[in-house]
């Protein structure tokens, strides 16, 4: 029932450094590395490739059919390679969401997600590396486990382990009644165990999935909320994207599939991520004015969750303004009064008409005045989303969606089993597979925990 | 008085000290693998007697039975001789778990295993009380009995059980006993503590026993046999099952049985702090059970013969150490016991058990080379659990008396693996008692093939014969043509859709092989018979075999999938006496616990509570590397 021996199992890891470049490598090492691969990999069988070989294909989500991502995979099969182990690397093209993704589903596929230098340290392992300064290198192996543990736990939110916790304790009890079912035959605990496991795999299946379902608002905080900046020519969207871009460091990436003049850049607001929408627009529409107009501000808008207006309050209101006013209404929305470092020409009234107070921000962006508070307005907007939304536990981690994917598969088999007439002590295999992963994510591993709730739960002789 | 004088007696290869369970298995293994043999014991009156319940097997223990059984052991082929009723338990559930329990006929049980013993011609059996060992250099070289008597050994067997300064205790009585009354061995648990041995106090206890025709049966309810034939031993044919069974009977305990227990917890010697020794949790007294579960209004009990020839009725499950005046009311209370008349009282014992880390995994002390301990001893419960490991130590010490390399079972072998692995990695604060829930692998650990997975390894020991392996090899290839049968005939709708209507099943819409038909939970092996007969029909050892291998094919696969992992960390030796002082990283606890149990394999190490991943890495790559310090060297 151990779970923290994890030699020789498939580790997975995005292996080059965030935003950085076109190109990011997702890396696979171990027993299983290329079924693992394979099962989310669509182009020629990898299962046959000849060893050290580049192959074009596509990532597929198995799920839904889904292409996620156009990739070169390499094949290299041990022992010559880095970790000695048979390795996959596979080259994205698609920028840091579909990367993401990738390694997403090779968890899913059954990979773990791997320890900070664990590919390294496999390769120490198995003899690859010859350590000169044995005893630095311990001390790294030493530190890197321990803070990898350490971080794997730290990432929980106190609200995560305590329901993860509480799921798990739910699966004990019904596994001990298995127990005690089998190994004191001659008791009278015999009354339908079936129907409890039935029950409790049902339950504990439904938490499991609204947990995964949370991912996908983990998921906006991973990718980052679409954002679009719209208005008018020349009120300073550009000087707003400026203060943004230079207030962070923003990750750029390419966009697959799609001609390169659209970029999606990353910035990082008081801890929102936020994914610009159509930012080449506002740079075109500065370089050539007039060119695009309101017409290309409406298609940023329906992309986008959170619509950032720019007006010019050193002008009246156009017909322009008012329209754009409109087709944000139903939007999340900040509307940003801008140059208030110019004489103020816009009116007031007009505007309180057609904008709610709590939606106005003041600024003058060239002066850096009232930035402060649009950044504010940002955080208060998505993490007061996030409290209204029912959920306070929400799962954000790449290895606890694996791992709460793998829980979840073993819960079905639980139910498939059922469901099928299987006798108990073969469904009890996947309620037990169900109740080690759970464990994996709170970092819990007590073998002997079984035999205890065993003893304290029944009262038993013989 | 006069000094005792010691005198060369004679020299054997192997000595087994004392011939309960434990000491019989470890004694024919011993003798059978050619080594000259002596089998010494307080009392031969008490060789191969079963001083509590008067039966074998059951959930996980039975399944050792047949793994003793399938690498030569006898305890199997003894209980088929002297059973008096046999019933396979856990049938409504899957393959895994299903478990044969026979009640003995005590007397039977020790009589023909004296015989077997008498009749085995490497083996003397001696009756004598050990005091001493003969240690030479750390090497255990013999021992010395209470006569004076020293016999020479290259290796030797302890299996003190709870003899060792053995304590009994009813109510407030209490003295110094082996197991029923049996003298107990004082000076030999001395002597281990002056060898450096760690000793701790374990405690375990029985029920009283009653007259027969003092009970009232019809109030209770009566547990037959099975009249299927089954048996524990695979040498043992269908055509010996016994016909003629005795049944057991259920009463149960009330509300009177239990405040009879309340107004008297201040005489319980459990509870008064008179007894020190740590009991078990699974089996235990009925004071404690119903302190612990108050809210329970009712126990179960179970009356047990103890033979054929005898009145004694066991009453099971009502383990206690009240006076006997209060054991006598509690009894009288309950409903077929009214009038009972006792024969014994119940009783507690304590006793001294070796601490069971000090072992390797070939149940030879760290202590002292060449002396292998098993059994009670070694901290468990169970007859089958001391068989056990006594079969396993008799062959490490027939082994080491020849130089030969020792012989081990990993988890994924056998019960036997499990239980030994978790007593030399875990220790024990308990009288240990299998489960089938302490194995990872139970799918794969199973009752009806225990013979697939340990007769190869008992015939290369020399332990089966020749003939025997050849019916094995026979039974094997039977399976696996029956098996390439199934999965290579094809069945029609029309052969088996009016069969499919007549039970209420889903019919089938194309054909499909009979292998995978066989994994309709309806279907079983039988069923399919009647659309693709056999012209001979197989042996149902052969079938059940099929059947599961077939059935289960999804499941065994999962377990076979985490097998092959542990199987590559088994695969990582560490080398003998590691300076642990000297590997730089390792935490401290790691390093004391590491040091302590002196794992053998990483995958041993991984089980050590204590020991991190970071320490298992740390360790590996010093194993990797070669770069390991040795004590002394």
């Amino acid at each position: 029932m151990g779970t923290t021996i994890t030699a020789y199992d498939t580790i997975a890891a995005i292996s080059t450094p965030p935003g950085e470049g076109a190109i990011s490598i997702v890396r696979l090492s171990g027993e299983a590395a290329l079924q693992t691969a394979a099962k989310v990999y669509h182009g020629k069988n990898l299962l046959k490739v000849p060893t050290n070989t580049i192959n074009y294909g596509h990532i597929i989500d198995p799920d839904s059919g889904e292409t996620v991502d156009e990739v070169m995979l390499s094949v290299l099969r041990g022992p010559k390679t880095y970790t000695r182990e048979d390795m996959v690397e596979i080259n994205c093209h698609g920028g840091i969401v579909s990367t993401n993704r990738v390694l997403q589903l090779l968890l899913g596929a059954g990979a773990r997600m791997a320890e900070p230098g664990e590919f390294t340290k496999r390769a120490f392992l198995n003899g690859r590396i010859d350590l000169t300064e044995a005893e630095s290198v311990m001390d790294l192996i030493r530190a890197k486990t321990d803070r990898a543990m350490q971080v794997a736990v730290d990432q929980l939110d106190g609200d995560l382990r305590r329901l993860i916790t509480n799921l798990r304790q739910e699966i004990l009890e019904v596994l001990a009644q298995v127990e005690v079912n089998i190994d004191y035959p001659e008791y009278d605990t015999d009354q339908m165990t079936t129907k409890m496991l039935q029950e409790k795999a049902q339950l504990v299946l439904s938490r499991v999935d609204e947990l995964l379902q949370t991912a996908s608002q983990g998921k906006v905080l991973r990718e980052g909320l679409a954002t679009a900046i719209v208005g008018r020519p020349n009120v300073g969207k550009s000087s707003l994207l400026n203060h943004m871009m230079h207030e962070d460091k923003a990750i750029v990436t390419d966009v697959p599939g799609t001609t390169r003049d659209v970029l999606e850049e990353y910035v990082n607001v008081r801890g929102v991520p936020l994914k610009l929408v159509d930012t080449a627009g506002i740079r075109d529409t500065d370089d050539k004015v007039e060119k695009i107009g309101v017409e290309r501000s409406r298609q940023a808008i329906t992309k986008a969750d959170l619509i950032i207006l720019v007006l010019d309050a050193s002008q009246p209101l156009t017909a322009e303004d008012e329209a754009l006013i409109k087709a944000t209404a139903d939007k999340k929305r900040i509307v940003v009064l801008n140059k208030q470092d110019l004489p103020a020409q816009l009116d007031q009234a007009q505007l309180a008409a057609l904008v709610p107070a709590e939606q106005l921000i003041r600024t003058s962006i060239l002066k850096a005045e009232g930035v402060a508070a649009l950044d504010q307005q940002i955080a208060t907007l998505f993490f007061g989303g996030i409290e209204n939304s029912q959920t306070t536990v929400m799962v954000t981690n790449s290895r606890q969606i694996g791992l709460l994917r793998q829980a979840k598969a073993s819960l079905q088999s639980v139910l498939a089993g059922i469901e099928a007439g299987m006798p108990i002590d073969l469904v009890q295999i996947d309620m037990t597979a169900a109740w080690d992963k759970l464990g994996e994510i709170t970092g819990d591993t007590a073998p002997d925990e079984l035999i205890t709730q065993l003893f304290s739960q029944f009262c038993l002789g013989k | 008085m006069p000094q005792v004088r010691e005198y060369e007696a004679a020299a054997y290869d192997v000595v087994v000290v004392g011939a309960g369970h434990a000491g019989c298995e470890a004694a024919l293994a011993a003798a059978r693998m050619g080594q000259k043999t002596l089998l010494i014991t307080i009392s031969l009156e008490m060789l191969a007697f079963m001083p509590c319940n008067p039966s074998l097997g059951g959930p996980a223990k039975g399944i050792v039975v047949r793994e003793i059984d399938a690498l030569g052991g006898e305890m199997g082929r003894n209980i088929d001789k002297t059973y008096i009723q046999m019933r396979m338990l856990n049938t409504g559930k899957g393959p895994a778990v299903r478990a044969l329990r026979a009640q003995a006929d005590k007397a039977a049980y020790h009589r023909s295993m004296k015989a077997t013993i008498e009749a085995e011609p490497n083996l003397d059996l001696r009756q004598g009380l050990v005091e001493r060992l003969l240690v030479e250099d750390g090497v255990c070289v013999g021992v010395v009995a209470a006569t004076g008597a020293r016999y020479r050994a290259k290796s030797v067997v302890l299996t003190a059980g709870t003899s060792s300064r053995g304590k009994i205790i009813i109510g407030e009585l209490m003295y110094s006993s082996g197991p029923n009354n049996s003298l107990p061995s004082i000076k030999l648990s001395e002597d281990l503590e002056h060898l450096g041995f760690k000793l701790r106090r374990f405690k375990t206890g029985t029920p009283p026993r009653v007259v027969g025709h003092s009970i009232d049966f019809d109030q209770t309810e009566e547990q037959p046999g099975d009249v299927a034939p089954h048996a524990f031993s695979y040498e043992t044919p269908d055509s010996a099952y016994l016909k003629d069974q005795m049944s057991c009977w259920m009463t149960y305990t009330n509300e009177k049985t239990h405040q009879i227990i309340r107004e008297n917890l201040d005489r319980a010697p459990m509870f008064s702090g008179v007894i020190k020794g740590v009991g078990p949790r699974y089996c235990p007294s009925i004071e404690d059970k119903v302190v612990r579960f108050a809210d329970k209004p009712r126990h179960q009990l179970f009356l047990e013969p103890e033979g054929r020839d005898t009145e004694e009725y066991y009453v099971g499950d009502f383990s206690t150490s009240m006076p006997e005046e209060v054991q006598l009311k509690m009894l009288h209370s309950v409903a077929g016991l009214q009038h009972a008349e006792l024969m014994r009282p119940g009783y507690a014992i304590e006793y001294d058990i070796i601490e069971p880390w000090q072992l390797t995994a070939t149940l030879e002390t760290k202590v002292v080379k060449n002396l292998f301990t098993a059994g009670q001893m070694n901290g468990t419960s169970g007859y089958e659990e001391a068989a056990g490991q006594g079969i396993m130590a008799g062959i490490n010490a027939a082994l080491r008396a020849q130089n030969k390399p020792s012989f081990t079972l990993s988890r994924s072998d056998a019960y036997i693996g499990v239980l030994i692995d978790d007593l030399v990695t875990k220790g024990t604060n308990e009288p240990y008692r299998l489960l089938t829930s302490r194995a990872e692998y139970r799918l794969l650990l199973r009752h009806d093939n225990a013979d697939l997975r340990l007769t190869a390894k008992g015939h290369e020991l020399g332990l089966i014969s020749d003939e025997r392996f050849a019916q094995f090899e026979a039974k094997k290839a039977a399976i696996a043509a029956e098996i390439q049968r199934l999965q290579t005939t094809r069945l029609k709708p029309g052969q088996v859709n009016d069969w499919l209507a007549s039970i209420n099943a889903a019919p089938l819409k194309d054909g499909v092989l009979a292998s995978d038909f066989l994994k309709r939970p309806e279907v079983s092996y039988q069923d399919l018979m009647q659309f693709i007969p056999l012209a001979a029909p197989l042996d149902h050892t052969i079938t059940e075999e099929v059947e599961i291998s077939l059935k289960y094919a999804g499941y065994i696969a999962k377990e076979q999938q985490s097998i092959a992992r542990l199987q590559r960390m088994e695969a990582k030796k560490i080398p003998d006496r590691i300076d642990y002082e000297a590997i730089n990283g390792l935490a401290t606890e790691a390093r004391q616990k590491l040091t302590k149990i002196q794992p053998q394999t990483l995958a041993q190490a991984t089980r050590i509570s204590g020991v991190n991943p970071a320490d298992i890495a740390i360790l590996s790559v010093y194993i990797e590397q070669g770069k390991i310090a040795k004590v002394g060297a």
